[in-house]
């Protein structure tokens, strides 16, 4: 097993992929930043040096705390605090990974639906595919965001109040997931409907073998790498929604801040002098999304075996 | 065919074309040489990837980077071009130097007529005012045998048929009367029953406007028809050069007598096809010395191992000229001495 | 050209039937319809009377093409929010949000489509290389981010122009417009930009995308070996071929700037029908809701067909149906 496993560390650093990623300084800044700040928002509980979210801990006399390098800030609290006197560095670490988590879950989500949908479709034709051709078409006029939003206000008025915050996570990665599923459909349903005509698939069939074994073992394989550039793009894309989702007043609530909601929170207080509520958040998604959209589309170009 | 000085019209001496990769250089095209004189017709023949197009794009100097001219001359009427800067190139393609390319679907922009395709390439080249070049257009399009001229001239590509199409893409290569025309498998796309056509019709307006084609193709059938002389290419290298007649009749290089083995004929009673054993090498991986030696059944009639150490140079051969050490002195002598 | 047309339309309306049915399942089963359509001070005999008339006690195709009716007729009931019609609401936002979407489409194509010609042809000068990493940049900010950072500069720091509403207008006849004012026209500006700032960055790479595959194909390469100028090839041949898909696109996106005008609105307080929904989201105020997702659905479908009929327009070789053969 390990032999095979040195063969394909092998194969990859002597692939394509992995020479023109060297050669790109700008990718790698982005993927040791992105790297960076995976790390630090998933073990926050590890690394950052406050809890936010743990009402005991907090204590308002510290509210309205500048950044440590003015003259006012105090050193334990780095960017300063907000107006409940929890530590802005902290809950960027704890909000990146609650964007994180969302992000990657809707994608996770998204790509299940899609691609399933998608061989479904490819595979079976007929007035299946056509309804879910149909389905698919319908929404891609819509832009993401509304979709997303329609969810939220539905959910909203569905689920009492009560369980509003419980639930928030989950309807926020539902709509999200639910707005982005139809490129990963469309995608997979091309190959899927090239790889079907192949005799090979033919041939399986009459022997006797399931037709989900058969999708599963060949089309994937062929459709991984362009899901894969699609997915590392949403990635991007999903955060972002989330944000604004959040910042909005239809995404996490404050009590669970993303990004997106600190950013809401931090607007409040923009006009009135308190600037660092608002910055630190802002720049810490910027730059979070930013490295993940220049892997992504730095991972689009290599694929494309148009551009070499 | 004799000109007014004895200068060929096209020359083109030890021409390498590289391309640089990140695993090293690659030769595509290594150090060759040939001339076309004006008026005449050289077809250039080889299998996929034995260089002939790459040589073709030089010429009129289309090649796309990262591939370059590493060495080398080319010559036009004795003035070298391959060196010139773009506006001084730009001004010799079209005039000087024609070319048609082997789709002529997507030879043509769909969004634009005919008409405005040809008058624009006349424009460019020859100071007329918009309505005589649009009577040039009408004449030319006439001469390519599209019927109706005037009216089609308004016509989109893609209202031709591929023939047509074809026809119309040669009067465009023709439009500004170049003395040279790079033909790069002007009929590999083409219905078999068009191909005679539209061969036909090369073969008449390159004599009757004098004009010099390097055909570049892989059917030997296109070059019997329609050559002078004929250069057959073998991984970027030319195996033999000579007149049509002789290159297909007696072929003195072992690669070229292979490939007319293999060609099959209609009154042939063989059960299978000859073919020449193993394949063209790939670029990375030329042999050293002649680059056929792998698979050449005469290796053993030239004295001390020179094919698989020297790279042989065009030696006279017959009526021909082949880069092959069969025809080198010393091996000559041991044939001799062995018959 | 008319089956064309036909056949577009028929699709037309069967996607407007799916969004019309969505939203009526949203209106009928989310929420009390009766309550939806009667103020809160009617009384139960009202609400009664209110049912059997408004037939809800009648099986669920027929409420649907109720609804479908009422629907046609500018009809969406009250909203529960502000009290009043929907349709009305919605009336007097439209104009708001349609001058928003326009100068932000407007200032897209005229930034991004030199821009990506620009980045096209010197793709390997540092310059390129900058609005391209630009673009991703800009690709990465989020809308309201965006419109926040603007404000912060020219609102608070420069003080040049105002960080939310639409200044004065003036209402000429039904519409109401801010382009007739110079404080309506200041305040277009922020908004503007922060709503075009995604379609700039799409557009010009887009742009870009298109032009690069166009010079690779052979009619360049052609055009190239018949000794036309650099300025032709590119500004005649390469140009024509790239802004078809690149219009069409942008068209098809204008829909969705509409409904991303949202977050604009809402960072900017501005007084359109995207600040109307997201109120009405916040506060679930379903009829709104409804309508907003019926009028959207509307304006994609009336912008996919001009679209459609557009590209029919530009492209010759759709227009053929029967391609007519010259012979061989």
């Amino acid at each position: 097993m390990t032999d095979a496993f040195a063969n394909y560390v092998r194969r990859f650093l002597d692939s394509d992929i992995w020479h023109k990623f060297k050669r790109d300084p700008l990718v790698i800044a982005a993927a040791i930043v992105g790297l960076i700040l995976i790390l630090s928002s998933a073990f926050a509980p590890v690394f950052a040096p406050h809890s936010p979210f743990d009402l005991k801990t907090l204590n308002l006399s510290d509210a309205f705390t500048p950044p440590a390098w003015i003259h006012e800030g105090k050193s334990q609290f780095m960017l300063g605090t907000d107006d409940q006197g929890r530590d802005v560095l902290s809950t960027i670490m704890y909000g990146s990974r609650a964007s994180l988590v969302v992000g990657f879950a809707a994608v996770m989500l998204s790509m299940l639906i899609g691609i399933t949908l998608g061989l479904i479709s490819g595979y079976f034709g007929g007035a299946l595919d056509a309804f879910i051709m149909r389905v698919a078409d319908v929404q891609l006029s819509f832009p993401a965001i509304l979709i997303a939003l329609l969810i939220s206000g539905v959910a909203r008025v569905v689920i009492p109040n009560s369980q509003h915050d419980q639930v928030a996570i989950y309807v926020l990665i539902f709509a999200i997931a639910a707005s982005g599923w139809v490129q990963y459909a469309r995608t997979v349903r091309g190959s899927t409907l090239v790889e079907r005509n192949k005799e090979y698939v033919q041939a399986a069939r009459v022997i006797g073998r399931r037709p989900l074994a058969i999708m599963f073992s060949h089309v994937l394989p062929n459709v991984l790498g362009p899901v894969m550039v699609l997915a590392t793009l949403h990635i991007g894309t999903a955060i972002i929604t989330e944000a604004t989702l959040s910042y909005l007043g239809v995404g996490m609530p404050a009590t669970q801040p993303t990004l997106g909601t600190m950013i809401r929170i931090g607007g409040d207080f923009l006009l009135s002098g308190e600037w660092w509520i608002l910055w630190f958040p802002g720049t810490a998604l910027v730059i979070l999304v930013l490295s993940i959209n220049i892997i992504g589309d730095w991972l689009r170009d290599a694929i494309n075996p148009k551009l070499r | 065919m004799t000109n007014a000085s004895n200068i060929p019209l096209l020359q083109v001496k030890n021409l390498r074309i590289e391309f640089p990769t990140r695993r090293g250089i690659l030769t595509a095209v290594d150090d060759i040489s040939f001339d076309i004189a004006a008026g005449e017709v050289l077809g250039v023949v080889g299998e996929s990837g034995a260089g002939k197009s790459l040589t073709g794009a030089a010429v009129i100097g289309l090649l796309e980077p990262p591939g370059r001219i590493a060495k080398g001359e080319i010559l036009l009427a004795g003035r070298r071009i391959d060196n010139l800067p773009f506006e001084e190139l730009r001004k010799i393609r079209g005039r000087e130097i024609g070319a048609i390319f082997q789709d002529p679907l997507t030879s043509l922009n769909p969004l634009y007529t005919i008409g405005r395709q040809i008058t624009e390439t006349i424009e460019t080249h020859l100071d007329l005012t918009h309505a005589q070049a649009t009577t040039r257009a009408i004449e030319l399009l006439n001469e390519v045998g599209i019927p109706a001229a005037e009216k089609r001239i308004d016509h989109y590509p893609h209202q031709f048929s591929g023939g047509m199409r074809q026809r119309v893409v040669i009067s465009l290569a023709l439009a500004a009367n170049p003395k040279l025309i790079i033909a790069d498998e002007p009929t590999t796309a083409l219905d078999v029953s068009i191909q005679a056509q539209i061969i036909t019709l090369i073969k008449k307006l390159c004599r009757e406007h004098h004009t010099a084609v390097m055909l570049v193709t892989h059917d030997m059938g296109v070059i019997a028809e329609t050559a002078d002389r004929v250069a057959v290419m073998y991984a970027g290298r030319i195996a033999e050069i000579g007149p049509v007649a002789e290159v297909i009749h007696s072929p003195q290089h072992p690669y070229t007598i292979g490939l007319m083995g293999a060609i099959p004929s209609v009154g042939d009673n063989h059960e299978r096809l000859a073919q020449i054993d193993g394949a063209m090498p790939r670029l990375t991986a030329i042999p050293s010395g002649c680059a056929f030696n792998p698979r050449c059944t005469r290796i053993k009639d030239v004295p001390n191992n020179r094919c698989t150490t020297e790279r042989p140079d065009l030696l006279p051969a017959g009526k021909t000229r082949a880069a092959c050490w069969l025809h080198s002195v010393s091996a000559m002598n041991k044939q001799a001495v062995t018959a | 050209m008319l089956a064309f047309i036909a056949r577009r339309l028929l699709q037309s309306i069967l996607v407007m039937l799916t969004v019309g049915f969505i939203a009526f399942s949203l209106f009928n089963f989310v929420g009390d319809p009766v309550a939806l359509m009667l103020p809160p001070e009617a009384t139960q005999s009202d609400r009664d009377e209110v049912r059997k008339a408004l037939g809800l006690d009648k099986p669920f195709y027929v409420q649907f093409a109720v609804f479908v009716q009422n629907a046609l007729q500018g009809n969406f009931g009250i909203s529960l929010r502000l009290g009043r019609p929907v349709s009305q609401l919605l009336a007097e936002r439209l104009p708001a949000t349609l001058e928003l979407v326009g100068v932000a489409t407007l200032l897209a194509l005229l930034v991004g489509i030199p821009a990506g010609i620009y980045t096209a042809l010197k793709r390997d000068h540092w310059s390129s290389k900058l609005l391209l990493t630009g673009s991703l940049v800009g690709v990465s900010l989020p809308n309201f981010l965006i419109g926040i950072f603007l404000i912060v500069i020219f609102a608070v720091w420069l003080g040049v122009l105002p960080s939310f509403g639409r200044g004065d207008t003036t209402q000429l006849g039904f519409w109401s417009t801010g382009f007739l004012t110079v404080s309506g026209l200041k305040a277009v500006i922020l908004p503007a930009v922060t709503l075009g700032f995604f379609p700039v960055t799409l557009i010009m790479r887009l742009v870009r995308s298109e032009m690069l595959e166009v010079l690779r194909t052979d009619y360049i390469k052609f055009a190239r070996a018949r000794g036309l100028s650099n300025q032709a090839v590119h500004f005649g041949h390469a140009l024509k071929n790239t802004l078809v898909p690149v219009i069409t696109i942008t068209g098809l996106q204008l829909g969705g700037l509409i409904a991303f005008a949202i977050i604009t609105e809402t960072v900017f307080q501005w007084p359109g029908m995207g600040l109307l929904f997201i109120q009405a989201v916040q506060f679930a105020d379903v009829p709104v809701m409804a309508a907003y997702l019926c009028l959207i659905g509307f304006i994609f479908v009336t912008i996919n067909l001009i679209v459609d009929t557009l590209y029919y327009v530009v492209d010759p070789r759709l227009r053929m149906e029967t391609s007519s053969a010259g012979g061989h």
